[in-house]
């Protein structure tokens, strides 16, 4: 047990340490990729909490991760705040957003539940791609200006290099929080209600109420991503609320492990660098994704990292 | 007048045409469970079969709508065998999963083999001209269209009503440990429901090919559309496929041409609120 | 001058489409009183619980818990009132270790639902309230264990410490012996009497292992096709013809 907890400290503290001293140790691209795939473990982390901890497959992630990046395109285009306020307005309205949508979805489960929040998922997306007035439609947001993270900090996030630094800290930051709530005794019951939710309700949990507090959590997490990941692009398009886009921390999720915390972020990676690296051969890098998925689903249920605890002799 | 004849008609060639597909995703729920992600896909790969039967083999099209969805249907056979059927035992959500593979498979296969472009089939010689009705010129293809749809649908229901072979398909899906217990040879029956499944999706395909234009992605649009269909009908249910189709030919029928800008809207509205007032559908079996 | 009943059910009704699987029972349990209800499979004991638990609602008739009418009320309000149950089939957190099994519904009763921040492992009252209870039933052992990998006596255990964790004053035990070995039952028998003697709960259990049920109860309903047929001590009961005809001369055992 403390020797497992040790070694996962090493490794996590190494691992920052990588990716604190990444834009030095790495060539210039890699650093826009890091910064991605952070951006977008995030949103897997966020999407596994309702998956992976919760119990709950939602495939209409995008809705919260398109409203974040939207209302921080919006945002930054119209009146310009500072960065870190943008951030905050971008992931408490997905929090909204995910508020009214779970509200109503949290009443059904499994396949049921992911078609609901297909649907919901769909009109926020409907909704930003015909409000031309305000969304400019296809076209997106763009031609924002990138402002100051904070009043008075001369920080110029343009820099690749700073936005890099910044996304680290805000996603090490998320991740450690999403993390304590895993472990805390809130992320037990939302344990419990993965495991078997008909028994947690005769112990005394109000299912609904604790679905959709991790629902907001998820969404407000997914929105954060969103609102980094639109000013990353230096544009918010629709198709960052389509489904295609909620597939995307699906597919990380369990390409990484659902069942360990860190499962969505090597799931991430692994996605990214499979896309960069198979994109160089050939277009159709969706066809290896979909061999490598459907192995995994047969084959490998617990993802990369269940093969790799199996291959440590770890718990089976 | 002219213009509701026309909608309607475009109403109903949608619809049955769509009605053939989510029947074929109804049944495979209803016996296996399985919501499959890849049954667009498979719709597209009877399309583009046929494309390949008539443009390079240069079958006549009557004989490529027989012959490819039994192709599609054999290869659908040989997936459930290698894949699909070692993961029943798990939580539904992991066949989406899989299932969903196969959708990024087979999306970019077809874009590998046939191109990334568009591509067309003529409509038959027979089928190539138009009628007039109410003072309005439609496609003969259309009413084509309706008919097969209709024949089927008829025939699928048939077949589960008054087969043995659909009897035994709606005992394994009532309960499959008793038509395991009876004598029923439900891996086999599984293979073969999938199978019948993939049939009726790839017919879809063949008979939609001569009206719409081929690309690699057209059966994303199909499967949402299919979803929102079995959902609104009930996930399951055969008579609930049907009116789900209508409900969305009629959607795209006349949504299409009174309210054109909220076009992708509609079906989604109509699935949230079917789910959240009757969550298995209109004609669905409550659980 | 009895006390006034715990549990008090008037001609509660269930049916399922026109087949009445509770037709009309009217009984009261009495606080610290062990009680059982028998009868033969099917003969509607689990849909009583189920009524009585909130996991099905009743067709007519209502239920009173303290004087307190709790007809329709959803199963995590009724839990968190005071009446907890198990299950006939097994029914735990398998993937879950056996210590946060307990933990879940002493999460909930002390009221830390909402906290989000603190690690749940390092919460003392947590760890030793679980703790206790699993010495109490004998599993202190396995506290680490995923509850999955329990053996079947082991698993109802478990059932049980979630059961007492909810800090309930009426618990409802269906089957609690069912599938266990002849010394298993032997120990939950003795484990249900202890408590009975110490604790504040009141047991209500269904059974149809005889000797579990006199050994254990003193009242005894016995449910025949979905009706009250008798009810009295366990004496009364053995001595009741129409009993020996309708229950016992099914031989269900
Ligand atoms: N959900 C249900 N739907 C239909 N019939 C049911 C349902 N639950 C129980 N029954 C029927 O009600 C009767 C009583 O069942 P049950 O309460 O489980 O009896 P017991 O627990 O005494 O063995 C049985 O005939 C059973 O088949
Ligand atoms: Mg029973």
């Amino acid at each position: 047990m403390t020797g497992r907890g040790a070694a996962r400290r090493v490794t996590l503290l190494a691992l920052l340490a990588v990716l604190a001293a990444w834009p030095w140790l790495a060539p210039y691209f890699a650093i826009f990729l890091m910064t991605e795939i952070l951006i977008l473990g995030l949103f897997a982390a966020s999407f596994n909490l309702l998956f992976g901890y919760t119990g709950l497959l939602s495939f209409g992630h995008a809705a919260y991760f398109g409203t974040g990046a939207y209302v921080a395109a919006l945002l930054l285009r119209d009146m310009a705040p500072p960065f870190l306020a943008v951030l905050a307005a971008a992931a408490v309205g997905a929090a909204v957003v995910a508020l009214v949508i779970g509200w109503f979805s949290v009443r059904l489960t499994e396949v049921y539940f992911a078609m609901l929040t297909l649907a919901f998922g769909m009109m926020v997306y409907a909704l930003v791609h015909q409000w031309r007035g305000l969304t400019g439609g296809s076209d997106g947001v763009a031609g924002f200006p990138l402002t100051a993270p904070l009043p008075g900090v001369a920080v110029n996030i343009a820099d690749p290099v700073n936005y890099y630094y910044l996304t680290l800290i805000l996603v090490a930051v998320s991740a450690y929080v999403l993390h304590r709530i895993t472990v805390s005794p809130f992320g037990l019951i939302l344990r419990s209600l993965r495991e078997n939710s008909e028994r947690a309700s005769f112990a005394g949990v109000p299912v609904r109420r604790y679905r959709l507090a991790a629902f907001v959590v998820s969404g407000l997490f997914s929105g954060l991503a969103g609102a980094l990941f639109a000013p990353f692009n230096r544009i918010a398009v629709p198709e960052m609320a389509h489904w295609t886009q909620s597939a995307e921390p699906v597919l990380m999720t369990i390409l990484g492990g659902s069942q360990y915390f860190f499962g969505p972020f090597l799931g991430a990676g692994v996605f990214l660098l499979l896309r960069q690296w198979i994109t160089s051969y050939t277009q159709e890098w969706m066809f290896f994704l979909g061999v490598i998925l459907a192995f995994l689903v047969v084959f490998l249920p617990r993802g990369l990292l269940g093969l790799f605890d199996r291959w440590l002799g770890g718990r089976s | 007048m002219s213009t509701f004849v026309a909608a309607l008609l475009n109403s109903l060639d949608i619809g049955m045409l769509l009605f053939v597909i989510a029947s074929g995703l109804t049944i495979v729920f209803g016996v296996l469970g399985v919501l499959n992600f890849a049954h667009g896909a498979l719709y597209m790969l009877g399309a583009y079969f046929a494309l390949t039967a008539v443009r390079w083999i240069e079958l006549p099209f009557w004989a490529a709508l027989v012959i490819v969805p039994f192709a599609v249907a054999i290869l659908a056979a040989a997936v459930e065998r290698l894949a699909l059927r070692r993961i029943y035992a798990r939580h539904p959500t992991q066949a989406l999963l899989l299932t969903f593979a196969f959708l990024l498979i087979l999306n970019d296969a077809v874009r590998m083999i046939w191109g990334p472009g568009y591509q067309i089939i003529d409509p038959p010689r027979a089928l190539t001209g138009t009628f007039v009705l109410a003072g309005a010129v439609y496609p003969l293809y259309s009413l084509f269209v309706i008919a097969s749809g209709a024949a089927v649908g008829l025939a699928v229901w048939l077949l589960f009503s008054r087969t043995l072979i659909g009897k035994r398909i709606r005992a394994a899906a009532l309960d499959r440990d008793m038509a395991l217990a009876v004598g029923i040879d439900v891996p086999r029956l599984y293979t073969l429901v999938f199978a019948f499944g993939a049939w009726l999706a790839a017919f879809g395909g063949a008979l939609a090919a001569p009206m719409r234009a081929l690309g690699p992605a057209m059966g994303d649009r199909i499967i949402i559309e299919s979803f929102i269909i079995v959902v609104i009908g009930g996930l399951g249910s055969f008579p609930g496929a049907l009116l789900g189709a209508l409900i969305l030919g009629a959607l795209h029928g006349f949504g299409g041409r009174w309210f054109p800008q909220f076009d992708i809207v509609w079906p989604y509205v109509g699935m949230a609120l079917v789910l959240l007032l009757r969550p298995h559908g209109l004609l669905g079996r409550s659980a | 001058m009895r006390p006034p009943p715990l549990l008090d059910v008037r001609d509660l009704r269930r049916n399922f489409g026109s087949f009445a699987a509770v037709d009309g029972v009217t009984l009261s349990v009495q606080p610290g009183e062990v009680t059982a209800l028998i009868g033969a499979n099917g003969a509607g004991k689990t849909t009583f619980y189920n009524l009585i638990s909130g996991r099905l609602r009743p067709t007519g008739g209502s239920i009173f818990y303290r004087g307190r009418d709790i007809t329709g009320t959803p199963p995590h309000s009724i839990t968190r009132m005071g009446i907890a149950r198990s299950f006939q089939i097994t029914n735990i957190f398998d993937q879950l270790r056996v210590i946060e099994n307990v933990q879940v519904a002493l999460v909930i009763r002390q009221g830390k639902g909402t906290r989000w921040w603190r690690r749940a492992a390092r919460d003392e009252d947590l760890r030793l309230q679980a703790g206790e209870l699993l010495e109490r039933l004998g599993l202190s052992g396995l506290a680490m264990a995923r509850a999955g990998t329990l053996s079947h006596g082991d698993k109802r255990l478990v059932e049980l410490a979630i059961v007492l964790a909810t800090d309930p004053q009426l618990v409802l035990l269906d089957e609690p012996t069912a599938g266990m070995t002849p010394e298993e039952t032997h120990a939950v028998v003795d484990l249900i009497a202890r408590l009975a003697e110490t604790g504040p709960q009141t047991f209500f259990l269904t059974e149809h292992d005889m000797d579990v049920v006199f050994g254990l109860a003193r009242r005894v309903f016995v449910m025949h096709r979905g009706r009250l047929l008798a009810e009295g001590s366990p004496d009364e009961i053995r001595a009741n013809p129409e009993v020996r005809n309708a229950y016992l001369g099914e031989e269900v055992y």
